[in-house]
């Protein structure tokens, strides 16, 4: 179980990871000590893995596509859908791989710098591995939202400066 | 036309908020940091607002009974039951209004006759003691200090009550000091007021936001406090709903009558869609354990520990406020007067606070800073107020 503490600095760290730990010590009225022994223990834990920063890549300027890729797989017996699911991750191309509910099993995002190179990824690649049934690979166009952020707006204050 | 015949002489005389002067000068400049906003940072949450714009789709445009939507008073009557122990009618006994406002100025009207004394703690939020004036009465500040974390107690009321006392205002959490008053504190003032006639306008507004994990006690769930009474209440601040202008008061029936009387002719009914608005907020409230309200609570509660420890580092002594949104810290080491201190601040580095003694005579060597605002705000407002008191 995780404590107060440790879930109070995920919540500031996944707002703003740059948040120091001298910081987060004043935020939570604890030491600065005690903050960094909570996120080294939270790192131990593989509970927080990494930092990294959120970019709108629709704005700059750079060959890139992003797909999801529907997978439907036969379940090994033993391993379920692990197994399966490590061959598909080890690939650097994988950005991310998800068992879901429904319709089909697995969902993989796969990034590229074309759709050409994307496609050919998933036809000789995903596709040939084995108790790979079939896959329905979908382009994204455009981020709305993404983790709580929406990417389109401009984020000013509409209160008066100074109110009672 | 010689308007000074003209204007009715008691509301002429009340002279415009000093918060209101200082507003014109920071609206002049570009870029300011401004703390000086008395509303939450956050915007309403969709859910709310979606069900209002629903509520207009169905066309429910019309007015509501003057009391308000029902619906809402039945969930008003179980979010006060669950949150602050205390039972009222939702038929009789709780009145939607427009915004908290509306209800201080109604129980005012409700209660005071010309020349009755009403209560109230200095320094706090403007409104009262213009409403008082309007209603016909006579403001009486009983004084609070940082020493005693700017509460009444039972000597300072003691010390104000006389035979013309009509009410007291009970405002806590308070705006602008961030004080709050615990159950041993209000049991001490119930002590003076049981067996008398004065009633209490406890203006509850900041009710949900109480640190240090204390909740808020409402002074009408003590014995013997509930029949001498008003709860007023809203949705702007715990719900992060300020523009809807939505609020409620609660009490005794025979009072709430007569506001509802005022109300009838006067407003007739608070804003239907604002209504269905609350209406979701409270119920989604409700079942989700209070998940909107206790996320903004959580971030408030961060950016309150911030505040405080900055100010005190940088040569603002600050006690630390249990309540509301705001810290109050003294300036008085400057040697300059809050308005002087404000004005330099902002001229000089660009970040706008308010000056205490635009909430009474005993706020003058304070300035109000908010934190309803972002923690980059915060962290950049402090850094030049740091250089600021560096430079004097």
């Amino acid at each position: 179980m995780i404590t107060e503490l440790e879930m109070e600095v995920l919540e500031i760290l996944s707002e703003d990871a740059r948040t120091s730990a001298e910081r987060i010590a004043v935020m939570t009225g604890k030491t600065e000590k005690e903050i960094e022994t909570v996120v080294r223990s939270l790192e131990e834990q593989n509970i927080l893995l990494k930092y990294p920063a959120m970019v709108n890549w629709d704005k700059v300027d750079r060959e890139m596509v992003e797909a999801l890729i529907e997978v439907r797989v036969t379940p090994q017996r033993d391993e379920g859908f692990d197994a399966i699911a490590e061959k598909i991750y080890r690939y650097e191309e994988v950005s991310s791989v998800y068992l879901m509910s429904g319709g089909y099993d697995l969902l993989v995002t796969v990034r590229g710098r074309s759709m050409k190179q994307t496609a050919l990824f998933v036809a000789e690649k995903l596709s040939t591995i084995e108790n790979v049934l079939s896959t329905a690979t979908h382009f994204k166009l455009k981020t709305y939202k993404e983790a709580g952020v929406i990417y389109d707006e401009r984020r000013s204050d509409q209160r008066l400066a100074v109110t009672p | 036309m010689n308007y000074n015949e003209v204007l009715c002489r008691r509301v002429a005389a009340v002279p415009p908020s000093g918060i209101r002067k200082f507003f014109d000068i920071v609206s002049e400049m570009k870029d300011a940091v401004s703390l000086g906003v008395g509303e939450p940072d956050f915007t309403t949450p969709w859910r709310y607002s979606d069900a209002a714009i629903y509520s207009l789709k169905k066309g429910a445009t019309h007015y509501t009974s003057n009391w308000g939507l029902l619906e809402l008073r039945r969930l008003i009557a179980r979010y006060e039951a669950e949150r602050f122990q205390v039972e009222y009618d939702p038929a009789k006994e709780i009145l939607v209004t427009v915004g908290a406002s509306e209800g201080i100025d109604l129980a005012l009207r409700a209660l005071v006759e010309p020349g009755d004394e009403v209560l109230v703690p200095d320094p706090t939020y403007v409104s009262y003691a213009p409403g008082i004036a309007f209603a016909g009465g006579v403001c009486v500040t009983i004084p609070t200090t940082p020493e005693n974390g700017f509460i009444i107690t039972e000597e300072s009321l003691r010390a104000a009550v006389t035979p013309r006392t009509k009410a007291l205002i009970l405002p806590y959490p308070n705006n602008p000091t961030g004080g709050i008053m615990d159950r041993g504190q209000l049991e001490a003032i119930a002590r003076v007021l049981r067996g008398t006639n004065i009633m209490v306008i406890a203006d509850e507004i900041y009710s949900e936001l109480t640190y240090g994990g204390e909740r808020h006690v409402s002074i009408a769930s003590l014995p013997g406090m509930r029949e001498r009474t008003i709860c007023l209440n809203g949705f702007s601040k715990s719900f992060a709903m300020t523009g809807w202008r939505l609020g409620y008061a609660c009490g005794p029936r025979e009072v709430l009558a007569v506001m509802c009387r005022i109300h009838q002719y006067t407003m007739l009914c608070a804003p239907t869609p604002a209504q269905h608005a609350a209406v979701e907020a409270l119920k989604w409230a409700l079942e989700s354990d209070f998940e909107d309200v206790r996320r903004m609570f959580r971030e408030y509660d961060r950016r309150r520990r911030f505040m405080v420890e900055s100010l005190n580092r940088i040569g603002l002594p600050c006690h630390e406020p249990r309540g509301a949104f705001y810290v109050f810290p003294s300036v008085k080491a400057t040697g300059m007067t809050s308005q002087e201190f404000c004005e330099r601040l902002l001229r000089e580095k660009k970040v706008a606070v308010v000056p205490g003694d635009a909430f009474g005579e005993l706020g003058e060597g304070h300035v109000r800073m908010s934190y309803a605002t972002s923690m980059e705000n915060l962290v950049l407002a402090m850094q030049r107020t740091g250089e600021f008191m560096q430079s004097l």
